[in-house]
């Protein structure tokens, strides 16, 4: 690096706000932020803006002020728009490795190392998906049902021939649809509960397009010697004991897990923030109260770093964040007060459906706490 | 370019130029800018590590740089994440056996 570059990067210390990931909830943020007057820089550590949405061919449903009806690419190319047409400044391919003391972030990029402070935080980091353990999981072939979406929607790489879908969540439903778009032929969806995890529609849709869904099932064992030819999936009983009776081999060269995920809450452990541990929000999640704000006063967070739910949920609580992080510099405003009585009326409708029961029960634990 | 999408009834992808690199001493095709990763995988390499303590092959795994499936040796450089080291024109990828070596 440079020491011109140095020097503008050590420039980067006027900042009101600092958003940590691109994705739908710190777009959304940082858009939100900027729009009521706050000087935000995105930090990122994707060659482009929008995280998870650059992977989804689907388009959203839901409410029609939050992109019912458009695919989210489409979504991350409006998002990334509005970032540039607010002159919002944005750091590519750049990993925030650490917060330290001073609350000043650490951020590599290009194999350098430099440093960053804002006055306030709002982390956006998201979540990594979860593994499932079973025999020879560990062999080439078996994928993150997520890494196979960013193989082949956002390379264009073929990831296999034939898949097999573990989990029937709403990736587990999508992913295989995606799959057939790309050409790729899908044995079937494994389900250990005895109802499919996700949403209604994408399961009929898959089910249309000829996908077999095997609830009550679980996969055992995977097949192969460098890389995966095929797997062991086997019914389950009452207490989800597998019935040896009821194995089978299905041939196939890719295993996609989509057991759920994560959050990435590696650096509000580092930045010293209160972590709780509630399954129903993805496990350990820092507390934050209902302005999405942590333990830290200057650090606010969003999306599935806060609880793992929909990218339409993730850009209302973007919204949310991005209007507390301002007020928590600026003091309210009319427009701010607007936006976040319109968001939470959003999230309580949405919150309410059978399907987000677990995110209330999780929200009750950690209000209480 | 065999081992891509040609077709998608969505998405239109915008590839980098073809440039050639290193598998190994085979010389593979790619595209300028893709992860490594993709790259090879297109051209059907699966096992990018063998791991170190029961030497087991590693492939691709999380595709964003989080779970370590994926470390491998580019111009003797260990540890490599290459589901987001950018592809470049004749680089040297080899497998990396356990820890690598420096």
């Amino acid at each position: 690096m440079s020491n011109k570059n140095l020097t503008s990067h050590l420039s980067l210390s006027n900042f009101d706000i600092c958003v940590v990931g691109g994705g739908p909830a710190g777009l959304e943020a940082a858009i939100v932020a900027s729009e009521l007057g706050a000087d935000v820089l995105i930090v990122d550590d994707n060659p482009v803006l929008g995280g998870q949405l650059l992977k989804q061919t689907h388009k959203f449903f839901g409410s029609k002020a939050h992109y019912c009806g458009i695919r989210g690419i489409d979504i991350a190319k409006i998002l990334t728009k509005k970032v540039e047409d607010l002159n919002i400044k944005a750091i590519n391919d750049a990993t925030v490795v650490g917060y330290y003391d001073d609350d000043l972030l650490g951020i590599l990029k290009n194999d350098e190392l430099f440093s960053l402070k804002a006055k306030c935080y709002i982390f956006a980091t998201g979540a990594s998906e979860n593994m499932l353990t079973f025999e020879n999981s560990d062999l080439p072939g078996v994928y993150g049902a997520g890494a196979v979406q960013t193989l082949m929607n956002v390379y264009g790489v073929v990831p296999g021939k034939r898949a097999l879908v573990i989990g029937s969540g709403n990736i587990g439903l999508i992913v295989p649809y995606q799959l057939l778009q790309a050409g790729v032929e899908v044995v079937g969806i494994v389900e250990i509960l005895d109802k499919v995890g996700g949403y209604y529609v994408h399961a009929a849709k898959i089910k249309r397009a000829g996908v077999p869904i095997y609830l009550s099932h679980t996969i055992i064992e995977a097949i192969g010697k460098e890389m995966v030819e095929a797997a062991v999936i086997t019914e389950v009983g009452k207490n989800f004991e597998c019935l040896s009776e009821k194995e089978w081999t299905v041939e196939c060269d890719i295993i996609l897990i989509a057991v759920g995920l994560s959050p990435l809450c590696e650096l509000l452990y580092h930045a010293g923030c209160k972590i709780d541990y509630i399954p129903e929000l993805g496990g350990h999640i820092p507390y934050y109260d209902k302005d999405m704000r942590t333990s830290k006063p200057n650090i606010f967070v969003c999306g599935d770093l806060a609880s793992i739910e929909e990218a339409s949920t993730a850009m209302l609580e973007g919204k949310l964040a991005g209007v507390k992080a301002y007020e928590s510099l600026y003091g309210k405003t009319t427009k701010g007060d607007a936006i976040v009585s319109e968001v939470r009326e959003e999230l309580n409708i949405i919150r309410t459906s059978p399907f987000e029961e677990r995110i209330m029960l999780g929200h009750k634990k950690l209000f209480k706490t | 370019m065999k081992g891509y999408i040609t077709e998608h009834p969505i998405l239109e992808f915008i590839r980098g130029k073809k440039v050639k690199f290193f598998f190994e001493d085979t010389l593979i095709e790619g595209y300028e800018g893709q992860p490594i990763a993709a790259a090879l995988h297109a051209a059907g390499v699966r096992v990018l590590r063998i791991s170190e303590r029961y030497h087991r092959p590693r492939g691709f795994f999380c595709a964003v740089g989080k779970c370590s499936s994926c470390l491998m040796e580019v111009d003797s450089q260990p540890n490599v994440m290459v589901c987001m080291e950018p592809l470049k024109a004749g680089i040297k990828v080899r497998l990396q056996k356990g820890k690598g070596n420096l």
